[in-house]
């Protein structure tokens, strides 16, 4: 099974659960676990929420998302054009946020850590973040019917 | 949507479907509200309605965590899905906060 989609959003949070569950729709064509499906819809929360707070903190911007299936391969890109991330190695170290006020666990990349099998980010500032995700889908055990 | 349910000196947060940062805001504030105005000795996270949460809803429950320890009451967690469970095992905050299948009184 090869198939590739994109979607563009307006970066406010109303879309955070829109674009987890439409990724998830997405992905179900590789007959995932519920618990695969799960862990895929918090990294996609994680990303986007980022995108929205981070990437754009002033305006509603577009976030884009690519996703890619290959055989039982789930590829995600999740994209903005917005501030950038100078020191990217800082901002993955678990319970680091900038934002404490608002009570930002800073855990947001160890959970995309945690729930894909490979995350890699690519940034530069005043030009934007892509987070790069992905995940294998195991065939056979515990799979839902239908 | 969550509401709010107060048991004597406990106040049980209804939890809403999808606990993200979305709604962080509004549950954030309605839960120190109530924390300030009524005398609240134990603070009852209760997921019963809830499918979904991220990071989002761990920085709400160390928040209050936080608040509670500063009026010597506490922080519980109930009726939490497997989804929920491996993200509040993977924050690290069971060290802090007592979860509970069921539902404890």
């Amino acid at each position: 099974m090869k198939n590739e989609m994109t979607l563009a959003f307006d970066s406010i949070s109303e879309n955070e659960g829109f674009a987890r569950v439409a990724v998830a729709a997405f992905v179900t064509q590789l007959n995932p676990t519920l618990e695969e499906v799960a862990d895929i819809k918090t990294a996609v929360s994680e990303a986007v929420t980022n995108a929205i707070v981070h990437g754009y903190p002033d305006g509603v911007h577009t976030v884009v998302i690519r996703a890619r299936l290959n055989e039982q391969e789930a590829e995600l890109w999740i994209i903005d054009e917005g501030v950038g991330i100078s020191d990217i190695k800082q901002a993955m170290e678990p319970l680091y946020t900038t934002r404490p006020e608002q009570e930002r666990s800073g855990m947001g990349f160890m959970f995309m850590e945690a729930f894909m099998d490979l995350v890699e980010v690519q940034s530069s500032p005043g030009v934007g973040t892509t987070v790069y995700m992905k995940k294998q889908i195991r065939q056979g055990v515990g799979r839902q019917e239908g | 949507m969550s509401t709010m349910e107060l048991k004597g000196n406990r106040l049980v947060v209804h939890l809403p479907a999808e606990l993200d940062h979305h709604c962080t805001e509004d549950l954030r504030r309605n839960i120190d509200r109530w924390i300030q105005e009524e005398p609240i000795q134990e603070l009852e996270f209760d997921f019963s309605r809830t499918v979904f949460m991220d990071s989002a809803g761990i920085g709400i429950m160390i928040g209050r965590h936080k608040m509670m320890t500063a009026l010597d009451g506490k922080v519980i967690a109930t009726h939490m899905n497997v989804q929920i469970q491996k993200v509040l095992k993977l924050s690290g905050i069971e060290k802090y906060i007592s979860f509970y299948k069921e539902e404890t009184v």
